[in-house]
């Protein structure tokens, strides 16, 4: 799921690299390819920007950790649960299927 | 007061903004010569889809809602209905006719294909002459039932290409104008929002009546959604659970209250946002959506969907800067500006609001350039 052959995104000086719902969300969403290191993060409700240390390749449209997650808690986006972790997740890591599951498909693993 | 816009309205006082001229199958044996007729009459539009053979009870009266709507719908001029033998034939031309339009009935049995196309393809020359002479005329724009769905969506949808449609939904209704979401299925995690948004009691527990039940049917099937819910597609966009993708999908439905809760290919009798219970599939989406009379779909798409309907006008919009730089002959509007910070909401919102009035003034979609006239009936049960 990480495609590296592909066209890179990049949106240039000045916009933001993560966009987040709304304060207090749990992960905040890659506008453009963003490498490891230190990333723009701007909240869409609040207006307001702070800085993220990325510590993995996050590609367009994929998720970041905003906070240190514990094991099997709930994540939060939209103000709103969209699953709970599988494994811990280190705030700046790369947020995906392989660390985050559905709470609501019962029989999904 | 909404502004105006160029349509054509339909003895039944509906507005459509395209004006076609369908010949229209009752069932699968009859595509044939229906496509033949089409090939004859070069201008008309045939309709062919598998079904209308010994299905029965729910499944039936589904499968004549969806043709009955689309014939009658406002995009529609005038019809020629063709099936294997008179019953159903008449059934379905009578419940096109109730909209007053032009509606011709043919059957095959003891006349063959080719008798069946010599007079069905006369007939369809003729409204197609008629239907040639039908003017735009000044309509309200409110005047237009607009449907949406977003399709292979992605984190961008949620981000940017719903909250785009949003803008419009919120407006349109406001304006006194029907919009009509459903998606049943992709409503999993913010079902609740929607139950919170329903205007009476009465639509909340239909509304809630039709998720229960989906949900039960997926139970009682024993399958595992995950794999179809979310998508591949939508996962390799950055998806990861249905909750974040009905989230995203919500999102476009904008904050008005939500009037009703639709049968699927029910048509909607009070104005504002109404909710259909529906598959999330895109091709049979939107034709339930014809069959309700809608006459233009706002479809926000992340990773790239290219669906198109044969009556309905798909406007396509996208926020992925990807999608965009690599579809653009898919993508309607390109909204990745506002990712990046450098377009707000508002201004999105008038952009797609220009053009929608473009596509309703005969402006063509980047699907019905291409030639995508998906026409998918939702099947419910098998057959007898």
């Amino acid at each position: 799921m990480e495609e590296r052959d592909r066209e890179r995104i990049e949106a240039g000086e000045g916009a933001p690299h993560f966009l987040v719902h709304n304060e207090g969300d749990g992960v905040a969403v890659a506008v453009q390819d963003v490498e490891p290191g230190p990333a723009r993060v701007r909240y869409l409700d609040s207006g307001r920007d702070a800085e993220l240390e990325v510590r993995e390749h996050v590609p367009l449209g994929h998720k970041v950790a905003l906070m240190d997650l514990g094991a099997g808690v709930e994540v939060i986006e939209y103000r709103v649960p969209i699953g709970r972790t599988r494994v811990p997740v280190e705030k700046g890591r790369w947020v995906h299927v392989h660390n985050l599951r559905s709470a609501r498909w019962g029989r999904s693993r | 007061m909404s502004r105006e816009v160029l349509g054509y309205r339909r003895p039944d006082g509906r507005v459509g903004v395209r004006n076609h001229v369908v010949v229209l199958p009752v069932d699968d044996l009859s595509n044939a010569v229906c496509e033949n007729v089409a090939r004859v009459v070069p201008g008309v539009l045939a309709l062919p889809h598998p079904y209308g053979r010994l299905q029965y009870g729910e499944d039936l009266e589904l499968t004549f809602r969806t043709l009955i709507g689309n014939g009658a719908n406002p995009n529609v001029a005038a019809a020629v209905v063709i099936g294997i033998e008179p019953n159903w034939t008449q059934r379905v031309a009578e419940g096109i006719a109730r909209a007053g339009k032009p509606v011709e009935a043919y059957s095959i049995e003891r006349f063959g294909d080719l008798r069946t196309l010599a007079a069905a393809a006369r007939t369809a020359q003729g409204m197609l002459q008629d239907a040639s002479e039908l003017r735009r005329e000044p309509v309200e724009r409110r005047e237009l039932v607009i449907s949406i769905k977003c399709g292979e969506s992605d984190t961008t949808t949620g981000l940017g290409s719903c909250p785009t449609v949003a803008r419009v939904v919120d407006r349109h209704v406001q304006e006194g104008g029907t919009v009509i979401f459903g998606e049943t299925s992709e409503l999993t995690g913010g079902e609740h929002l929607i139950a919170a948004r329903c205007q009476t009691e009465e639509v909340r527990s239909k509304f809630q009546g039709f998720y229960d039940r989906y949900l039960a049917e997926i139970e009682a099937s024993g399958a595992d959604l995950l794999g179809s819910q979310p998508t591949q597609g939508n996962i390799r966009g950055g998806l990861s659970t249905i909750e974040e993708k009905a989230l995203g999908n919500i999102a476009k439905t904008g904050t008005v209250p939500v009037v009703d809760a639709l049968a699927m290919a029910e048509t909607p009798s009070r104005p504002g946002l109404n909710f259909m219970d529906s598959s999330s599939a895109a091709a049979e989406f939107i034709t339930l959506m014809g069959a309700a009379g809608a006459v233009l779909h706002l479809f926000p798409t992340g990773q790239g969907n290219v669906v198109g309907n044969p009556l309905v006008p798909v406007i396509k919009i996208t926020a992925n800067p990807l999608t965009a730089r690599t579809m653009a002959e898919h993508i309607d509007l390109d909204v990745s500006d506002l990712l990046w910070g450098r377009c707000s909401l508002a201004e999105a919102g008038e952009r797609l609001m220009a053009l929608v009035e473009r596509v309703a003034n005969g402006r063509l979609t980047c699907a019905e350039a291409l030639g995508h006239r998906e026409f998918v009936l939702t099947k419910l049960y098998r057959s007898a």
